[in-house]
């Protein structure tokens, strides 16, 4: 994976897909303010939203003891994995059991992140995905670029092209309205569904209390991954968890207005355990970790997992608006990837350091974030971190060397007066026209995106002496 | 049964729990508390008296973009059997506890009762569903089913094209939190606000994908 400015370059230069985006997320700005607006007290809501998730976070190994009892007394089976490969290992070996080559998947950042789809075909399971985005994402063998609407970067005429390639039902009479394109993927999904044997899913919400797994769609796949097959397992980060069931009166008014803006999501579904004569047999709940502990030992970082994934913060931002979701990385795209991704993996790559950057702390994600996340302040607090951890390595990074030149050159006046006169010197031979269009070396990446005003000719320093008696 | 053989719990249930606990350190266990002082009921604006939270129901219902009638008790039977005729539903499914009532007026459509359970090959081919709900949000618009009285299991719901919801005027609350309050988590419930729909393409909402294209709420007034 590139960093974040690197994978953002052909983002930037692909005209076509920043006017999908832009139009995509003013649509849904417009949505999820007026959804919010409508209903009053908002910030009341909010503030109760952020007080819940704190709540089931700092109690979280209570809570996820009380969830793993309820789901037992429910009849389902609680499974821990503490790392993606182990979570992989377990649903692997649970579709095994069911005696299933084939499973159905209804949309999950959570399956995505630890790669599940990979794992299952190399034990020669195919995953489907049955969601239109994902199954547009999944044939296209593509990177998704946004929490709500994945194939956000493909507009109705690529993805018209690509139903006729991968679609064999779906015939060349095809057009690009949207309707026939869902209709498309009906029938092509259709007999998947009703042949099921297993449904893989994620979680919206764990209720620790009652052992409920929530479930919010739009579509009615994940209704069927719910209902049909006769085993179901549902993967979800230890960070889905809220303590009780009248807790979800807050969160089934927050998440539907700020994700796609709409007063409720089409479908909620929510399942307890087993239910005799309805639904599936077998109900297996994989509990992960992967990274989550390590964000939820950083008193300020931990914050982001308040996160309910309603994708209302890339919808503001202007770096996303612009860069798209997959120069964040194959997982969770936005301002809020750029504070969750580095907590999960670390920020010992590149790539994982980069995301704290991506941002111009401009702020809006905040003030948006349906549990109050300030992300601004977990990116500052995160590019502490990067900065600290690259403080020890053998070869310094340029950034670090020019830190110490600086503290060098500025501890001493003498130093500081020399370096300034001839730093001015050498900065208005550089300048045309008052601007410095051009730094040499490595500070030309500073100047790649702006330029430099041109130095006085004479120092504030300098001035200051001479006119003293 | 166990995960992956490591005792009660499996795999990495002790891990996972020792990390969690050494992460949280000093603040674990610490309960902030939580400050609830949003609306749990319709404020006056919104609705007045009880004719005016159904008004609000039937508004939201069509803002979801589905179809909702109100009919009297004594009308139900023949809005039942003009909304399927109105679709040319020949052949529907019913949970087989439907009050024979809402079912009397049929001519020409016939009804398979769930009993015993009809197999997803039928549930894929009929033209419909018929169920009544456990309890109905006026400021979403939305209708519950909990599996109780007249409701089915959830596969009636979710496979048929087109679903015919009959709600009680008495059944309708105001807010998301009177729902919640009303509603037991220990059976399976399904929201359902609206038709399918997708914002997958160009983020523009598009009603129909794998859930019911149709969804058509008859509200019976006593």
């Amino acid at each position: 994976m590139p960093k974040f400015a690197a994978a953002a370059r052909s983002a930037l230069a692909d005209t076509g897909l920043r006017r999908n985006l832009r139009g995509g997320i003013a649509a849904a700005r417009e949505r999820e303010a007026a959804a919010a607006a409508e209903l009053g007290g908002w910030d009341d809501l909010r503030e109760a939203g952020r007080a819940i998730r704190d709540a089931a976070l700092l109690d979280l190994d209570a809570h996820l003891e009380e969830l793993e009892r309820a789901v037992t007394e429910a009849g389902g089976t609680v499974h821990w994995a503490a790392d993606a490969a182990e979570a992989c290992e377990i649903v692997t070996g649970l579709v095994r059991a069911a005696g299933a080559d084939e499973v159905v998947k209804a949309s999950s950042a959570t399956t995505r992140e630890i790669g599940l789809t990979a794992a299952l075909a190399r034990a020669g399971v195919t995953a489907r995905e049955t969601a239109l985005a994902d199954l547009a994402v999944q044939l296209g063998d593509d990177e998704p670029s946004h929490l709500l609407s994945p194939a956000l970067h493909r507009d109705r005429a690529e993805i018209r092209e690509l139903f006729r390639r991968t679609m064999p039902a779906a015939g060349p009479d095809l057009t690009d309205d949207p309707a026939g394109l869902a209709a498309a993927v009906r029938v092509h999904l259709r007999e998947r569904f009703l042949r099921a044997r297993v449904a893989v899913t994620g979680a919206n919400f764990l209720v620790a209390e009652t052992g409920t797994l929530v479930v919010l769609e739009s579509e009615g796949n994940a209704r069927m991954c719910l209902t049909l097959p006769g085993t179901l397992i549902s993967v979800a980060g230890i960070d889905k968890v809220v303590p009780t069931w009248a807790d979800m009166e807050v969160f089934l008014q927050l998440l539907p207005r700020s994700s796609s803006g709409d007063r409720m999501t089409p479908y909620v579904a929510t399942s307890t355990g087993v239910t005799a004569g309805d639904g599936p047999r077998a109900f297996h709940l994989v509990l992960l970790d992967n990274g989550r502990t390590r964000a939820l030992a950083d008193e300020v970082g931990r914050t982001a997992l308040r996160c309910i994934r309603c994708s209302a913060c890339m919808n503001v931002c202007p770096v996303y608006e612009r860069a798209g979701g997959r120069a964040y990385g194959p997982v969770y795209p936005g301002p809020i990837g750029a504070i969750l991704t580095p907590q999960l993996r670390g920020v010992d790559s590149a790539a994982d350091a980069s995301l704290p950057y991506a941002s111009t702390l401009c702020g809006a994600c905040a003030d948006v974030c349906p549990v109050k996340i300030d992300i601004p302040d977990v990116l500052v607090h995160l590019r502490g971190t990067v900065v600290e951890s690259r403080r020890r390595r053998p070869v310094p990074p340029p950034e670090l060397m020019l830190m110490r030149g600086l503290a060098w050159t500025m501890g001493d006046p003498r130093r500081y007066e020399t370096a300034l006169r001839r730093g001015t010197r050498w900065a208005r031979l550089l300048s045309r026209g008052g601007r410095i269009r051009r730094l040499p070396g490595l500070l030309g990446k500073w100047t790649e995106a702006r330029d430099l005003p041109a130095p006085p000719s004479e120092s504030f320093r300098a001035w200051w002496t001479r006119r003293r008696p | 049964m166990t995960a992956s053989g490591e005792g009660p719990g499996g795999g990495s249930r002790a891990e996972v729990l020792r990390r969690v606990r050494e992460a949280l350190g000093g603040a674990r266990g610490t309960r902030p508390p939580v400050p609830r002082r949003y609306a749990r009921r319709l404020t006056d604006d919104e609705a007045v008296n009880r004719a005016d939270v159904l008004a609000l129901f039937t508004e939201r219902v069509a803002d979801n973009r589905a179809s909702v009638r109100h009919v009297s008790a004594d009308e139900l039977g023949t809005a039942v059997a003009a909304a399927l005729w109105g679709r040319e539903a020949k052949q529907i499914v019913v949970p087989a506890d439907l009050p024979f009532g809402w079912l009397a007026e049929l001519d020409g459509v016939r009804a398979l009762a769930d009993t015993p359970a009809v197999d997803v090959d039928t549930l894929a081919a009929v033209d419909g569903v018929v169920t009544g709900c456990a309890a109905a949000i006026a400021q979403t618009g939305t209708v519950v089913l909990d599996g109780g009285r007249a409701q089915g299991r959830r596969a009636l719901t979710a496979v048929p094209a087109y679903h015919l919801c009959v709600v009680h005027a008495d059944q309708i609350v105001g807010t998301v939190p009177e729902a919640v309050e009303r509603l037991d988590p220990a059976r399976p419930l399904t929201w359902i606000s609206g038709p399918s729909a997708t914002h997958g393409i160009e983020m523009v909402r598009v009603e129909g994908v794998h859930g019911p294209l149709h969804l058509e709420v008859l509200v019976v007034e006593d």
